[in-house]
């Protein structure tokens, strides 16, 4: 049961994965990565990590996709990709690359010399519950929380700093009529 | 039979590949992105796995600063494409080739 639970969500990860990257509409590779995301959480939960399936689903499904919906729909869907290579051999690279790291890791598997299988705990596997993660969040990571706080408001400020200084118009001659609303 | 941590990081390293063949190959920048935040839930699941291979819950709050990372990266990423999109009408990143790169 708990393979076939596996199964079903690594198949609907990989598609959703293979979506993204090969949709030309960037909706469909939005909603593959939603697919993604809705998998992982579900491989979350049957790895007993609740409360991290759950910020999966509110954060990521939630907040993080919408956001890059609006920006997809302020954008504009119907923009064609240039698929031409302006730098021809890096895409010879990129499956040169990939190729290679495939075939490294197919030896590594192969070989043995690397085992995945470190020591094995003998306890339980922990239930990530909200407090087993909390207790473990604000005693020993006390630290790295609180910065994370200011690596937000860095990020905001940065956003809203990006957003609000617009660039000069282009009309050259007419810099003040127009709709635009002039500098904010 | 059933699903043992080697399992769990072998899928995430098949999807950190699927995103990292994103990111070399798509041009539009919002695919691009999408495909880092593909790689980083990859890591994710990696933690994930990893801490119930040693058998604590480190690698769970582990995937919550990733988050975190992944949140600002995305908030600040996007509001760089749409400063590029209101200068340059584009999403394409070969299309900014202002410093001749």
């Amino acid at each position: 049961m708990e393979a076939f639970v596996f199964l079903v969500a690594a198949a609907g990860a990989v598609a959703g994965a293979v979506t993204l990257i090969l949709a030309k509409n960037p909706v469909y590779a939005a909603l593959g990565m939603l697919g993604t995301l809705f998998s992982l959480a579900v491989l979350y939960v049957t790895q007993l990590a609740h409360f991290v399936a759950a910020v999966q689903v509110v954060v990521y499904a939630g907040a993080i996709m919408t956001l890059f919906l609006f920006v997809i729909m302020l954008i504009g869907v119907d923009a064609v990709e240039d698929t031409s290579e302006r730098l021809p051999s890096q895409r010879v690279a990129a499956v040169v690359v990939i190729v290679g790291a495939v075939l490294f890791g197919g030896y590594l598997w192969l070989s043995n010399t690397f085992t995945w299988s470190l020591a094995r705990a003998e306890v339980d596997p922990l239930v990530g519950s909200i407090e087993a993660t909390g207790l473990i969040l604000f005693r020993e990571w006390l630290l790295p929380f609180e910065v994370t706080s200011l690596l937000l408001i860095i990020a905001a400020i940065g956003a809203v700093a990006l957003a609000l200084f617009r660039p000069a118009r282009r009309h050259v001659g007419d810099p003040g009529s127009g709709d635009s609303g002039g500098e904010r | 039979m059933t699903p043992t941590p080697e399992w769990y990081l072998t899928l995430a390293a098949l999807l950190f590949v699927i995103g990292l063949a994103g990111v070399l190959t798509r041009r539009n920048a919002l695919i691009m992105f999408m495909s880092i935040e593909l790689m980083l839930n990859a890591v994710n699941l990696t933690f994930v796995a990893g801490g119930s291979l040693v058998g604590n819950l480190q690698g769970q709050v582990s995937v919550f600063f990733v988050l975190v990372v992944a949140a600002a990266e995305v908030v600040v990423g996007l509001a760089i494409v749409m400063a590029v999109f209101r200068r340059r009408a584009t999403a394409d990143v070969d299309e900014l080739s202002g410093m001749r790169g």
